[in-house]
């Protein structure tokens, strides 16, 4: 066997150190709660609602990516047009914007004194400390990974094969749900993953708009505040299992089944 | 019938100007050009995938110029073929029976026709990513025929097979063209795509129709110095005419005819210079003494240039005769050709 510059020991070294600095934490904080204590959390009606609710806010928010993020998608990645590059740098903002900001920047346009925020309670609808503020905060900081998850997906398809059902006799709309949807779907899959992913882990945003009812992650950091480490854990061990768990079965429903032969 | 009248294209960084075609019911059209002439966008244009400026087209006498591509009867097969990758062979054949309506006997008839002039109807049940190029080509010809379209549009579809199969290929087409009685339309830039098939032959270069004409026409009957060139008249001289002759870097050339217009230029095909050792007496009527400049292996043939005072000539041989003929660079060498090879312009 040929020797190894020591350039390739480097890249190794370096992998390893990399898997140690995610692993080493999340490790400890799995195991450091007792199976009893992981017990006694679940049986907690609190931490379930709360469990419960971050997933299910999650999901509405990917769902409304799904909606309304799908065609804008499309959009970008079959079209060229002016202030393109615009659009889409307006599309990432929501992930560079520091947490409180987007929780701030929501509650500005939903306070009296703005006029969205009027026609809002007028209509009788409740942002600040609302299940819908909530969802409204992880649609905002979700759907720039669902457009930009599903924008690939689409790139990744050639337009010709639209051309060609186009020419056989379907319509934009019968060619999307026969070629590009059934080619693409997958891609669709992963950005609702990302997405929702994306906004089960939000804190900073969420804790600024909506406190209470409680997210998973404001009630983790509330236990941490009020009784210390030890009572944080458990609840964030059953959000981080549930979640792996929900995202699994999704990805495994969904594998692609072997029918080529 | 297919038509285009003044068809023009804007795309960004792109234009087709004025694209005047006419192709017959039943054709067999070919159009050339070299790559980035446009011939693909025209193609779209014709199908409706591409906007159109301004400019008709018309389809059996019937202008379809706003109406959109699933409305049009033109189906296009593309280089790349673009299978639908999630359809079987068979449905990927069947796809555009969704939206005409085709009764159901004729097209089970239409089907086990198609399945049995391409030869597919082993790999029905397969996925195009398990197919050999040329399979993959014969089920995109089948997908498109089976709407029984008025007009069938191949952008290129030979140049991504085996060259080893494509006279094999190319008289399937030809079969295909001939049985399914379909107006074809084909983008190519192989020549002998354009012999063996076309009827009827358009050169195209940056976004204009150079020329359109029989084989005939353009092979032999270039109207530009680009499509001489292009079609390979690689001698191709510049000449001012006096009479009968053409006058090029002091060599007088016998035209046997007189040009029409005062000078212009003349071409000939480098198939039609003969080389010898000694001069012969026969019809040729042009003579001319040369040095050899350059040898060139193509292949089958050999490319000779030979320097005639200031002109270059090319020739084509065989490698039998180089040998025969003792050609080496620097030998001196006798060049002819008849005066009804030369085509002047």
């Amino acid at each position: 066997m040929t020797k190894k510059e020591p350039f390739f020991w480097i890249t190794i070294s370096c992998g390893f150190v990399i898997m140690a600095f995610i692993l080493l934490p999340l490790i400890e904080m799995i195991t450091a709660p007792s199976l009893s204590m992981l017990r006694e959390t679940i049986r907690d009606k609190d931490v379930l609602r709360s469990i419960w609710l971050s997933i299910y806010t999650a999901g509405l928010a990917a769902l409304i990516s799904f909606v309304f993020g799908t065609p804008l998608a499309y959009l970008l990645a079959r079209t060229d047009f002016a202030g393109k590059r615009l659009v889409e740098s307006i599309i990432d903002l929501p992930i560079v914007i520091p947490h409180p900001v987007v929780g701030i920047a929501i509650l500005s346009i939903a306070g009296r004194n703005y006029w969205l925020g009027q026609i809002f309670s007028e209509l009788g609808i409740r942002i600040m400390g609302s299940v819908t503020g909530i969802v409204i905060v992880l649609t905002f900081v979700g759907m720039p990974f669902y457009i930009n998850a599903v924008k690939e997906g689409f790139e990744g398809i050639s337009p010709r094969l639209e051309k060609v059902s186009r020419s056989l006799g379907a319509s934009m709309f019968s060619t999307f749900c026969r070629i590009t949807f059934p080619l693409a779907w997958r891609s669709m899959l992963v950005g609702i993953i990302m997405c929702s992913a994306r906004a089960i882990s939000e804190f900073g945003a969420v804790v600024i708009v909506a406190y209470h009812p409680m997210i998973a992650p404001v009630m983790i950091y509330e236990r941490f505040e009020a009784y210390g480490l030890k009572y944080s854990q458990p609840v964030a061990v059953w959000l981080v299992s549930i979640c792996l768990v929900l995202f699994l079965i999704l990805r495994v429903l969904t594998s692609p089944r072997k029918k080529e032969t | 019938m297919i038509k285009t009248e003044n068809f023009n294209i804007s795309l960004p960084g792109f234009n087709l100007h004025d694209i005047n075609l006419s192709i017959e019911e039943g054709g067999f059209f070919v159009l050339m050009g070299p790559t980035g002439a446009g011939k693909t966008v025209l193609l779209e244009a014709m199908a409706g995938l591409v906007p159109v400026k301004s400019g008709r087209i018309i389809v059996e006498g019937k202008d379809v110029t706003r109406l959109p591509p699933e409305k049009r009867g033109i189906s296009i097969v593309y280089q790349d073929y673009a299978l639908f990758p999630h359809l079987t062979v068979i449905e990927n054949i069947k796809y555009g029976l969704h939206f005409h309506k085709v009764d159901r006997k004729e097209a089970k008839e239409r089907l086990d026709r198609l399945l049995h002039d391409l030869d597919i109807g082993n790999i029905a049940q397969r996925f195009p990513a398990n197919l050999s190029g040329g399979e993959l080509q014969r089920v995109a010809l089948a997908r498109a025929l089976m709407i029984d379209p008025r007009v069938l549009l191949l952008d290129e579809p030979l140049s991504a097979l085996d060259p080893r199969f494509k006279e094999e290929i190319r008289s399937g087409l030809k079969r295909l063209h001939r049985v399914s009685r379909v107006t074809f339309l084909m983008v190519t830039h192989d020549f002998v795509d354009a012999l063996s098939l076309a009827n009827r032959v358009a050169v195209m270069n940056e976004g204009k129709i150079a020329q359109t004409g029989s084989i005939e026409d353009i092979f032999q009957r270039p109207i530009s110095k680009f499509v001489a060139d292009f079609v390979g008249m690689k001698n191709l001289f510049p000449a001012i005419f006096s009479g009968s002759r053409a006058i090029i870097d002091n060599l007088k050339i016998e035209l046997g005819r007189i040009p029409a217009n005062s000078h212009g230029y003349i071409a000939i095909r480098p198939e039609d210079i003969v080389l010898s050792k000694e001069p012969f007496t026969s019809s040729m009527r042009n003579l001319f003494r040369g040095i050899v400049s350059g040898i060139f292996d193509r292949g089958f043939y050999y490319e000779v240039h030979i320097r005639v005072r200031e002109a270059t000539f090319i020739s084509l041989i065989t490698k039998k005769s180089l040998f025969e003929l003792g050609v080496r660079e620097g030998v001196e060498i006798l060049i002819s050709f008849k005066s009804t090879a030369i085509h002047s312009f």
